[in-house]
């Protein structure tokens, strides 16, 4: 008995540790998060309590009421009284859980007071985010560390059935690292406005308590305020396709100084590419950029190589708008295509890399685009 | 004349037609339960080989074996199989083949169409399987085909899928046609609704359930059908339409779906407990009125699926204090269950161990669920590795458990032969153990983070991923074990009694084993309806 009490003792220690390897919930880092991991934990607590009550019946019964102990079974069928008390005691748990858990939901859905809103929408495998006061607007890509490491094991794939060596060991927060993450204030009360540009995705972190499912057509919202200055990672959870798996969510909390410098530079940026866009670019320089923001931007469908996907994704190579006129280029870049998406949240800059990139790549001969003509074609 | 070819003909008792044509024109309900569960057993393989390629995928990080889009191939397809291919064929299967003889009939009410419904399923199957061999590949969108991923930017495949899910459909609708007029109409005249057995009475509220949500499926498939094709726009915001309405037809489906597949387990284990306990069902009468509050409440909570979706406050409290209430009929039958047990006289063949894991087991799959069932929580749990434990708990060690009890508690009235009880027990202990090394890491993985349908993951969720799959693969493996027992029992010779079980009660026992082609030609006494239902006991 001794040995058994040891034992369970040693198991419910190794659970402490365990927490460090992901075994729960995040307690995370809102008022809603921690009250979301506390009611769970309570919730958890009552689900073990009765599972123990009822299986400790049950495997007493197994062991006392077996043939070889109990060879003359009784024959009752029916008791009232016990019936009602077992139909009556689940209700009164499930009100009392039922109290707290009202409660949280009516925090939780609580908008109103927002001291600042951003815009966060799903694409096809990125998220976009936009400060509309502040008027900062930029895409949240998985990181090339990670792209070049699953595009290396996609390639593989196609070509041998199955080959044992992971290359994900080496990349550091292999799938949860973005280049561009959202950056937003600790101690300031946030609104998220989520919605979609193609299918439906879900933005997740889960340290915010904050999973809202991003529509196209439709704007959710979402609010967190976060008390601890920090980086949070998360991911879509909403099946959104093919890359489903590759579209993470990065968030740097920084302090409210740290913010407004943010704030700041990216302004600053903003006015010096508007202020490049007049220039006329060389075609090294384009090209240059526009490698770099293809494979950052548009790699996920038309392929790193310009191969695209037979039949769904339109290949680069040889085709015939990025061999034809510069005009339809920029119209479809900018405003999509079908199931293609819009890209005038790029600045024209980036804008006339790419397509001076698609145009002039993979074997393409096609004119050089200035940034000039972009931003008379918006 | 025709007078007189009729009353020849029914004189004339008949055996199966020789070949293969007997199984093509059947109109024997024992013939079709038979056709049906093997059809389910293929089914069932093919969707395990499915999930075996989901899970060596997901043995390590990094994309090893299978491309992405051929991945979420393979999660829809697993999902539509196993729920429309494996487990909803079992269980008609099982209705064809019991009903009847536990209600004193001939045979169904409607013999044709059950030929009928049957038949249509492996074409059904075999257009929903083609789909991997067009171009753009199988439906890529999930097993809940949400739109506009399963409209605007689906594979071509999709309409396909469509044609088949319409199939399957169909065959549904009429398979609960059929047991609805069975029940009614092909009763023994002396057996009163609450004489029936509780499989009979679990399956005859399923019915409804199949006639209330297979069309509403329908009309869901054919709105994308028409999305997709014809230009209209019910689920494209651009157009005036919502995705999310697509959402709130799917579950306005899908919930009485999950009570489909759970209802005849819970009649199946109702059977099981007390034989091998020998004492009545505890709570015959109340067994049965949860059964019908459980079929009522799963028409009112679907949104507990949609709780993201951007719902407003009032729906989230509604759509929660609904879906708890379920609990509460559902613990009125684990707790008769484990009544029905207490100062019984319990021995442990084989269906009595799938029954008593299926209580255990079920349970927890059912306390996770109140668990997201509440709206706040569920932020936290919505699309992560918690509802695939979740569901799969409830399905596998749910709705398969049962399947696989009822296997061996009936193998012997329908072979006439025992299977082999020292194998049969290697196989329950190989198959408890592995599933819950399966799905019992996949909570953690869902609580640390990990979201469902993801075909690479980020290294934390390493360890666990790889001890689920070596559980999934010995899972897989134990099926094989399963078909070869089977197969013994169909050629061995060890005669089974005709009650088969020392404490078995049903008409079912009261036939020889095997089951005679034609049973119940002259219905059943009262004496004998009394003395084998399950609220009988002795005074």
């Amino acid at each position: 008995m001794k040995k058994l009490i040891a034992f369970f003792a040693l198991t419910l220690f190794s659970i402490k540790s365990f927490a460090e390897y992901g075994f729960n919930l995040t307690p995370g880092v809102t008022s809603i998060s921690r009250d979301i991991y506390d009611l769970h934990m309570v919730i958890f607590w009552v689900c073990v309590v009765i599972a123990v009550v009822v299986f400790g019946v049950m495997f007493y019964s197994i062991y006392a009421h077996r043939k070889t102990k109990n060879p003359v079974a009784a024959n009752f069928h029916e008791n009232t009284k016990v019936e009602l008390i077992w139909t009556l005691v689940p209700v009164l748990i499930l009100i009392v859980m039922a109290i707290p858990a009202t409660k949280l939901l009516i925090a939780l859905e609580d908008t109103q007071s927002a001291e600042l809103n951003i815009k966060i929408t799903g694409h096809q495998w990125k998220w976009q985010y936009d400060y509309p006061k502040e008027g900062i607007s930029f895409i949240s890509n998985l990181a090339k560390s990670s792209k070049d490491s699953v595009s290396a094991d996609k390639e593989k794939t196609s070509n041998t059935l199955y080959n044992t060596k992971t290359t994900a060991k080496g990349v550091e927060n292999y799938l949860l690292e973005v280049d561009n993450p959202l950056v937003i204030p600790v101690d300031t009360s946030i609104r998220f406005l989520i919605t979609s540009n193609d299918v439906i995705h879900s933005w997740w972190v889960p340290a915010f308590g904050v999973k809202q499912d991003a529509n196209p057509g439709f704007i959710n919202d979402a609010w967190a305020k976060i008390d601890e200055v920090g980086r949070y990672r998360g991911q879509c959870t909403e099946l959104c396709g093919v890359d489903h798996a590759f579209m993470p969510v990065v968030v740097d909390v920084v302090s409210k100084e740290e913010y407004a410098k943010w704030v700041q530079s990216k302004k600053a940026e903003k006015s010096a590419v508007e202020a490049s866009a007049n220039q006329v670019w060389t075609k090294d320089d384009l090209m240059q950029r526009g490698k770099t923001k293809y494979e950052a931007n548009c790699a996920a469908c038309h392929k790193k190589d310009g191969s695209g996907l037979a039949g769904i994704f339109p290949a680069m190579i040889g085709s015939k708008i990025a061999n034809g006129s510069a005009e339809e280029h920029i119209q479809i870049v900018l405003h999509g295509k079908t199931t293609m998406p819009a890209f005038k949240v790029l600045n024209d800059v980036d804008i006339a890399a790419i397509i001076t990139y698609e145009r002039n790549a993979f074997g393409n001969n096609g004119s050089v685009v200035q940034p000039s003509e972009v931003k008379a074609a918006r | 004349m025709t007078t007189d070819v009729i009353a020849e003909d029914h004189n004339h008792h008949h055996g199966p037609e020789k070949g293969i044509m007997r199984w093509i024109k059947t109109t024997n309900h024992k013939d079709i339960g038979t056709l049906y569960l093997w059809f389910a057993f293929i089914m069932l393989l093919v969707g395990g080989a499915f999930a075996m390629v989901i899970r060596l995928e997901l043995l390590q990080p990094g994309i090893q074996l299978v491309n992405p889009d051929f991945f979420n191939q393979m999660t829809t397809m697993h999902g539509l199989i196993m729920v429309f291919g494996a487990v909803m064929p079992a269980f008609v299967g099982l209705a064809n083949w019991l009903i009847p003889i536990m209600i004193g009939a001939p045979d169904m009410a409607l013999p044709r169409m059950n030929n009928w419904s049957f038949w249509i399923l492996p074409f059904a199957g075999a257009i929903l399987l083609s789909t991997f061999f067009m171009e753009g590949g199988a439906p890529a969108f999930g097993w809940t085909f949400y739109a506009p991923l399963s409209t605007t930017f689906a594979p071509d495949s999709t309409d396909f899928f469509i044609f088949a899910i319409h199939l399957l459909g169909f065959s549904s609708i009429m398979g609960a046609i059929n047991i609805i007029a069975t029940v009614i109409n092909m009763r023994a005249p002396d057996m009163k609704f609450m004489d029936m057995p509780l499989f009979v009475w679990t399956w005859f509220i399923t019915s409804f359930l199949l006639i209330g949500a297979m069309p509403i499926l329908a009309g869901a498939v054919t709105m994308m059908l028409t999305d997709r094709n014809f230009g209209t726009a019910f689920f494209d915001a651009s157009g005036g339409g919502d995705p999310v309405m697509f959402q709130h037809i799917f579950w306005f489906f899908g919930h009485p779906e999950v009570y489909i597949m759970a209802l005849p387990a819970f009649g199946i284990i109702s059977h099981i407990l007390p034989t091998f306990s020998r004492k009545p069902l505890f709570g015959y009468s109340s067994m049965v009125y949860a059964v019908v509050a459980i079929a009522f409440l799963s028409y009112i909570v679907w949104a507990h699926h949609m709780f993201l979706t951007g719902m407003p406050v009032a729906g989230g409290l509604y759509f929660m204090y609904a879906t708890m209430l379920i609990a509460v009929p559902t613990g009125v039958k684990v707790f008769n269950w484990v009544a029905t047990m207490w100062k019984g006289t319990m021995t442990f063949e084989t269906p009595m161990l799938w029954a008593i894991s299926f209580v255990i087991l079920f349970t927890i799959g059912g306390l996770t669920g109140v668990m997201m069932a509440m709206t706040p929580l569920d932020v936290q749990y919505h699309d992560t590795y918690f509802i695939v434990a979740h569901f799969h708990y409830v399905l596998v060690t749910g709705s398969v458990w049962a399947i696989m009890a009822s296997v061996y508690y009936w193998l012997p009235k329908w072979t006439g032969n025992m299977y082999n009880e020292k194998l049969a027990n290697i196989h329950f202990w190989l198959a408890v153990v592995s599933v819950n090394v399966l799905f019992f890491p996949m909570h953690f993985l869902g609580l640390a983070g990990m979201p469902r349908r993801i075909p690479d993951y980020s290294l934390q969720f390493a360890d666990f991923n790889m001890i689920s799959s070596i559980g999934g693969f010995a899972f897989g493996l134990t099926f094989i074990l399963f078909l070869y027992i089977v197969i013994d029992c169909i050629k061995n010779n060890n005669k089974a009694t005709s009650r088969v079980w020392e404490g078995a009660k049903g008409l079912e026992w009261t036939i020889a084993s095997p089951a005679p082609y034609h049973s119940f030609e002259s219905p059943p006494s009262k004496e004998e309806i009394i003395k084998e239902s399950q609220h009988f006991h002795e005074k």
